[in-house]
């Protein structure tokens, strides 16, 4: 095995460093802790806490990419296939490996088109035939129902197990930091008598862990969402989409931030000419309708990579660097409001007692900007990239949809739409691949929601008292 | 009142200009015309003359700035930024890559988007503020919990599958209006139905939520105690104060997009076929025509400040508190 760092992997591992990096800061100091905390007692925030730690989880898995290591190859430099797999390829390697030929139903059995069967003695009929994949271990495919509730019982069961050691834990701890009776913790969770609210926590790993159960136990026997056009699960490409949509969602203000920050913190610190010229720069970038500039960019971008096609060491180095530039693009057109922001807080930040102080005591100007105000406008920061992610996961279907987004040989909710959706012309419809891109976009989108009002509830305090 | 507006409309001549640089540096200086005329030609088997040809075809074989052939003046306006830049500003858009006049072109494809695009953000407009009003109304109520979780749960559906789920359902299992298509005249009605149906319904979620804000907001204010105070029934005080005062607020997100209206809208127009300026932006995407997507970059920023001052002047409109100075 030999391991590769894509360039967005690096990427997005920076950002989540950095975001541990600020949970440790933040969490020593009272005034920083303080909102947090409150987020952490709202059950409904804390439920898409867990679904969102849940898809980031499966982001990092796809994200730890290597060369899968050939079998039978002696020589050194040869032992490695130049195609790039990841730990989660491996974990449902079952899913990926269980190609049919063509379409297929949710949990079908039977191919979506007839062919041509030889029977017995030569002749041939017309008629469906099995998949290749999906219930072959059927004796009698009138078994299949039966089969599908047994399998289904028995990953619901695993899920209960799994959430049964989870509420262990929480209580086991939850006793020892009270200091008080076992039990009385195990009530106190149950009745939702706990300050962070653990009962709605328990009840959504409850709900995830059910239906990881239910894909484990039945996901390797039949296709849970049917098969696309060539065949492949639609349930693995969806699986597969999870990282490309974080990656937009997060990247793209990791891409935009130090923009934005340094600009917008230089515009209200400095103030004079250096304001006129920041804003004039991010007056006019906004001015330009952000599709459009996104358009001109990605055709750019098309030119470019016509010109240095040998650049690219494999298809895979080649989408992701276009997934980059995406970002990046879309970077340029949101980093502008946030900029807009951080100049308006450091604005008022400048005027504050303890940076007059510092200034009176003659600090150097980057010593005042790194020491007191970047902590301090810190939350503004994290609540802009809580609020655009759900925004950019959406954009990225639409961009994908009107051939300026992501690229076609890459998996992603935008690419699993624009392939599907000419299907459902056809009779019996092929919905399946659309309606799994939607409901996974959907999950994603509104735990990322329901998470920002909880985040921005916190912070903003204006808002809080309108309620 | 004028000395106003024109001091304004001087303030968008740098902004536009700073427009026009980047588009210039995005479509002349990154990638050269030599990369444009061969990734039109094809990228593999093209001669130096094809692509010669293809670039003076389209007046891309000049100078970017500085043109050393010519005599004076024509030193400066004989060059690509001159030629393909400079002349946005008399709204002189040029041909398109394919040899069509731009300006024709937007002309007669700007009406099919403002009729989507108009029908939409009125009636979107008077349905999300009456609903945002009732939900204000019953603010604190089950039924004030209630709407904002639906409305959370609509904005995280993808526009998509507004449009898909809508053309499938009407269009094509209960067949009321045809899926896709547009035609001239009063018999356009049956083609814009569907559309604006579900451009009213995909921007509910989003819009209704922000007008309960901006309505909660107001009600918090002293004002309202005072009228509510001196007796007032809530439904005056609704319609009467807290209405007429949020229009401040609202105005600044309306006045500002109503310009761009005429732009239309990329995905609606595609997926319904509607012959815009969304689906010519797309079609110039598609074939990689790079005039039009500059003439569109150009135009599309010219409307956004057009909204701009149009804000700033109907705010002297609606409140007496603000001076133009």
């Amino acid at each position: 095995m030999q391991i590769v760092f894509l360039t967005t992997d690096v990427l997005f591992f920076v950002l989540l460093t950095s975001i541990s990096v600020y949970a440790i800061y933040a969490s020593r100091r009272e005034h920083l802790a303080a909102p947090w905390r409150q987020v952490s007692r709202r059950p409904l925030g804390m439920s898409a806490a867990v679904v969102l730690s849940a898809f980031l989880l499966v982001a990092v898995l796809d994200s730890c990419h290597f060369h899968p290591r050939l079998d039978g190859a002696e020589n050194s430099d040869t032992r490695h296939s130049g195609e790039i797999s990841s730990v989660l390829e491996l974990l449902i390697a079952p899913l990926k490996n269980n190609f049919e030929k063509t379409y297929s139903a949710p949990f079908a059995i039977y191919a979506y088109a007839k062919e041509t069967i030889e029977v017995e003695g030569g002749a041939t009929r017309r008629d469906y035939p099995r998949l290749r994949h999906a219930g072959v271990h059927l004796r009698d495919p009138l078994e299949r129902r039966s089969d599908i509730m047994q399998r289904s019982l028995g990953g619901v069961v695993l899920g209960l197990g799994a959430t049964l050691a989870v509420v262990l834990v929480i209580v086991t701890l939850r006793a020892r930091s009270t200091a008080g009776p076992w039990s009385e913790s195990l009530s106190a969770v149950v009745s939702g008598r706990t300050e962070v609210p653990w009962r709605a926590i328990v009840l959504t790993v409850m709900l995830l862990a059910m239906a990881v159960g239910f894909c484990v136990r039945v996901g390797p026997y039949y296709h849970i969402m049917g098969t696309d056009k060539v065949g492949t699960d639609v349930l693995y490409q969806a699986i597969k989409s999870i990282r490309t949509g974080l990656l937009i969602g997060t990247l793209t203000t990791l891409v935009m931030l130090p923009f934005a920050i340094v600009l917008g913190i230089a515009a209200g610190y400095f103030r004079g000419w250096v304001d006129d010229v920041i804003q004039y720069i991010y007056t006019t970038l906004s001015s330009i309708p952000g599709v459009l500039l996104i358009a001109a960019s990605a055709l750019m971008l098309e030119v470019y990579m016509a010109r240095h096609g040998e650049d690219f060491a494999n298809l895979a180095a080649r989408a992701d660097l276009r997934l980059l530039a995406l970002c990046m693009i879309l970077g340029v057109t949101t980093w502008t409001g946030l900029c807009r922001y951080l100049r308006g807080e450091a604005l008022k930040l400048r005027e504050a007692d303890f940076i007059v102080a510092a200034r009176a005591f003659g600090v150097a100007h980057w010593v005042i900007v790194v020491r007191h105000i970047v902590p301090n406008i810190m939350h503004i920061v994290m609540i802009s990239i809580v609020l655009d992610f759900s925004g950019l996961v959406l954009a990225e279907a639409a961009l994908t949809y009107i051939d300026i987004g992501v690229d076609p040989s890459m998996e992603s909710w935008g690419n699993m739409i624009n392939s599907a959706r000419l299907e459902l012309a056809r009779e019996p419809v092929v919905w399946w691949s659309l309606c799994a891109a939607f409901l996974f976009m959907f999950i994603l989108v509104l735990a990322a929601n329901v998470f920002a009002d909880a985040v921005r509830d916190a912070f903003d305090p204006r808002l809080r008292e309108a309620r | 009142m004028i000395a106003y507006i024109i001091r304004r409309l001087a303030y968008a001549v740098p902004i536009l200009l700073g427009v026009n640089v980047i588009t210039f540096v995005l479509f002349f200086v990154v990638n050269s015309p030599d990369d444009m005329a061969r990734l039109h030609l094809g990228n593999k088997h093209v001669t130096a003359t094809a692509i010669e040809k293809w670039k003076s075809e389209r007046g891309y074989d000049k100078p970017l700035l500085f043109n050393e052939a010519q005599s004076s003046s024509e030193r400066f306006t004989d060059t690509i930024f001159y030629r393909n830049t400079v002349k946005l500003f008399l709204f002189d858009f040029g041909q398109s890559d394919s040899g069509r006049d731009i300006g024709y072109d937007i002309s007669q494809r700007m009406w099919p988007s403002l009729a989507i695009t108009l029908p939409v953000f009125v009636l979107g407009l008077l349905l999300t503020i009456t609903i945002a009003l009732a939900i204000a109304f019953f603010r604190g109520t089950y039924i004030d919990s209630w709407a904002v979780v639906i409305c959370v749960a609509m904005m995280s559906i993808s526009g998509l599958f507004y449009i898909i789920g809508g053309q499938f359902l009407i269009g094509k299992m209960l067949r009321l209006v045809p899926i896709s298509g547009y035609d001239v005249g009063f018999s356009a009605i049956k083609f814009l139905a569907l559309p604006v149906l579900i451009g009213v319904i995909g921007g509910l979620g989003h819009g209704t939520r922000w007008y309960r804000t901006i309505f909660l907001e107001e009600i918090n204010r002293d004002y309202v105690r005072t009228a509510r105070a001196k007796g007032l029934s809530e439904k005056m005080v609704l319609y009467g104060h807290v209405l007429r005062n949020a229009l401040i607020p609202i105005l600044t997100g309306v006045v500002v997009v109503l310009p761009s209206l005429f732009l239309g809208s990329l995905i609606t127009e595609a997926f319904f076929g509607i012959p815009g300026l969304g689906s010519y932006t797309i079609e110039a995407i598609q074939s990689q025509d790079f005039a039009i997507v500059r003439a569109m970059v150009f135009l599309g920023s010219v409307l956004y400040i057009i909204g701009l001052v149009l804000t700033d002047i109907s705010y002297t409109m609606v409140d007496p508190r603000v001076r133009l100075n």
